[in-house]
């Protein structure tokens, strides 16, 4: 139940602004971390302290210039900083959830089949991911007479939950969460920390940036302090 | 135990071609496998229809070779086939779904016609049947039943492309060449083309290689990129790393030069 699912060795990551003079900014530098299964680290700091940097370089959206990402994925510790990109998409679809901060809708997609998608990907069949996704908005409060829109047209929050929705539905052994619960009422987050909960107690490791105080005393087990985790100059 | 998705299904070596003395493409590699699209993006004159070209057996290329993992031959070089073989493969496994559909379709002939057409190249010969699937094709691309007695010439250029993609996928084939499939139709028509093509592909488990300018297809359609520039690949990667994190200065350039509506 305590494997390491995520272990971090020596990540660096530098911008190199090619139209802009070539100037080059060191976000992370020797950042080192584990997290254990059923554990919630969450990543501290200032805004421009690299957090979402981190979190994205956890998803191989990021190219690392150091070090290694490794994912425990299939039951072994693989390291998705050099991975195969087709190795890395098959750690997306089975292993690693990202909720990112804003929901990137494709047009004419109801949000049924939004939060749907990861699941069908993973074979489950379209009746059966659809009944699930449709149970999981309700418990966010989205109503009914929404599912099947095309969530462009939402509210903030309401895309918000959508996405969470989406991020949480297949039940990934590991969750990277980019401020979750930024545009929703207290209501709202009471749900998110429920999901958090038990997402934890189902075995998932979960990496999280929360803003708000309340989420991150209610999930985290360890905060990773990014001013001293982490590096910023330009040169 | 060899899954049918390990293996390539399409693999590029070396792949260069000029004109002349002027550069199309050169030195291109890359592994296509089933169930995975690429995008190739790019200005114009980078060498992407060049490239497009050299792949789907519509242009020699100058050295290098595309090798296709047939269904029954085992992998090909498809400019190591005769003609008659390379015309099979073109109307058995691979569809090419042109930027201008007059370009892929039969304006002379009805909608149903064209769909049907491809079906009895590959040996179908009961009009009742093909007919019944004309049909089918036509509803799955959201063209109404009513029209498959009409020209395509009649239709609008939604319409007519994705008559096209109809009639590229009626066979099942393998493999889609995608040569701008958006370029040229308003925004809307756009989003509904690129929904249904996302679906499709998604449903049919094709592999398919999408040249476009337009880095939002390639958001939505493609899961690899390869960024195209004087003729050579300067980065390739996940869509959303090179996206998200581009580090050639040109792709830096082409990002950063999309407008955020």
């Amino acid at each position: 139940m305590n494997d390491v699912m995520i272990r971090v060795e020596n990540l660096g990551k530098t911008f190199t602004l090619h139209n802009q003079g070539g100037v080059t900014m060191e976000v992370l530098r020797g950042v080192e971390f584990e997290v254990r299964a059923g554990e919630c680290l969450v990543l501290n700091g200032p805004s421009g302290a690299g957090k979402s940097t981190l979190l994205r370089s956890l998803y191989a959206n990021y190219r690392l210039q150091t070090g290694r990402v490794w994912i425990r994925h299939r039951g072994a510790l693989l390291d998705l900083a050099g991975a195969a990109p087709r190795k890395v998409l098959e750690v997306r679809r089975e292993t690693i959830g990202y909720v990112s901060q804003f929901l990137r809708a494709v047009p004419r997609v109801p949000a049924l089949d939004v939060v749907a998608e990861p699941l069908r990907l993973q074979g489950e069949t379209a009746a059966g991911a659809r009944r699930k996704a449709a149970a999981l908005l309700e418990r966010l409060n989205i109503s009914p007479r929404l599912t099947e829109l095309a969530p462009s047209t939402f509210s903030g929050g309401e895309q918000q939950r959508v996405n969470i929705a989406r991020g949480f539905l297949p039940g990934y052994p590991v969750l990277l969460l980019d401020e979750p619960t930024a545009s929703l009422d207290a209501a709202n987050r009471a749900v998110v920390i429920g999901l958090i909960e038990e997402a934890k107690a189902n075995g998932a490791a979960v990496v999280g940036i929360f803003h708000d105080a309340e989420v991150r005393d209610a999930v985290a087990n360890t905060v990773l302090d990014m001013v001293e985790a982490a590096t910023e100059s330009a040169a | 135990m060899t899954n049918e998705t390990e293996q390539p299904l399409l693999r590029a070596v070396g792949v260069s071609h000029w004109y002349g003395g002027t550069l199309g493409c050169r030195d291109v590699n890359f592994e296509l496998h089933p169930g995975e699209v690429l995008g190739i993006v790019g200005e114009s004159g980078s060498g992407k229809s060049t490239l497009l070209a050299c792949l789907s057996a519509r242009l020699q290329p100058t050295a290098g070779q595309v090798l296709y993992r047939t269904r029954y031959q085992g992998t090909v070089d498809i400019y190591g086939l005769s003609e008659a073989e390379r015309r099979l493969l073109m109307r058995t496994d691979w569809g090419i779904v042109h930027q201008n559909p007059r370009d892929g379709l039969r304006l002379a002939v009805s909608a149903g016609g064209n769909v049907g057409e491809r079906l009895m190249a590959v040996g179908a010969r009961h009009y009742g049947r093909i007919r019944e699937t004309a049909n089918a094709w036509l509803e799955r691309v959201e063209i109404d039943a009513g029209r498959i007695d009409d020209r395509p010439d009649t239709f609008s250029g939604g319409m007519q492309q994705r008559l096209q993609i109809a009639r590229n996928l009626v066979t099942q084939p393998r493999l889609v060449f995608m040569d701008e499939p958006t370029g040229g139709l308003d925004v809307s028509v756009q989003a509904r083309l690129l929904d249904l093509l996302r679906g499709l592909v998604a449903d049919l488990g094709l592999a398919a290689v999408v040249v476009t300018h337009d880095l939002a297809v390639t958001r939505l359609l493609a899961h690899r990129l390869m960024v195209m520039r004087r003729g050579e690949v300067v980065e390739s990667g996940l869509t959303d790393q090179v996206l998200d994190d581009p580090q050639h200065p040109y792709t830096q350039l082409l990002v950063s030069s999309v407008l955020q509506p």
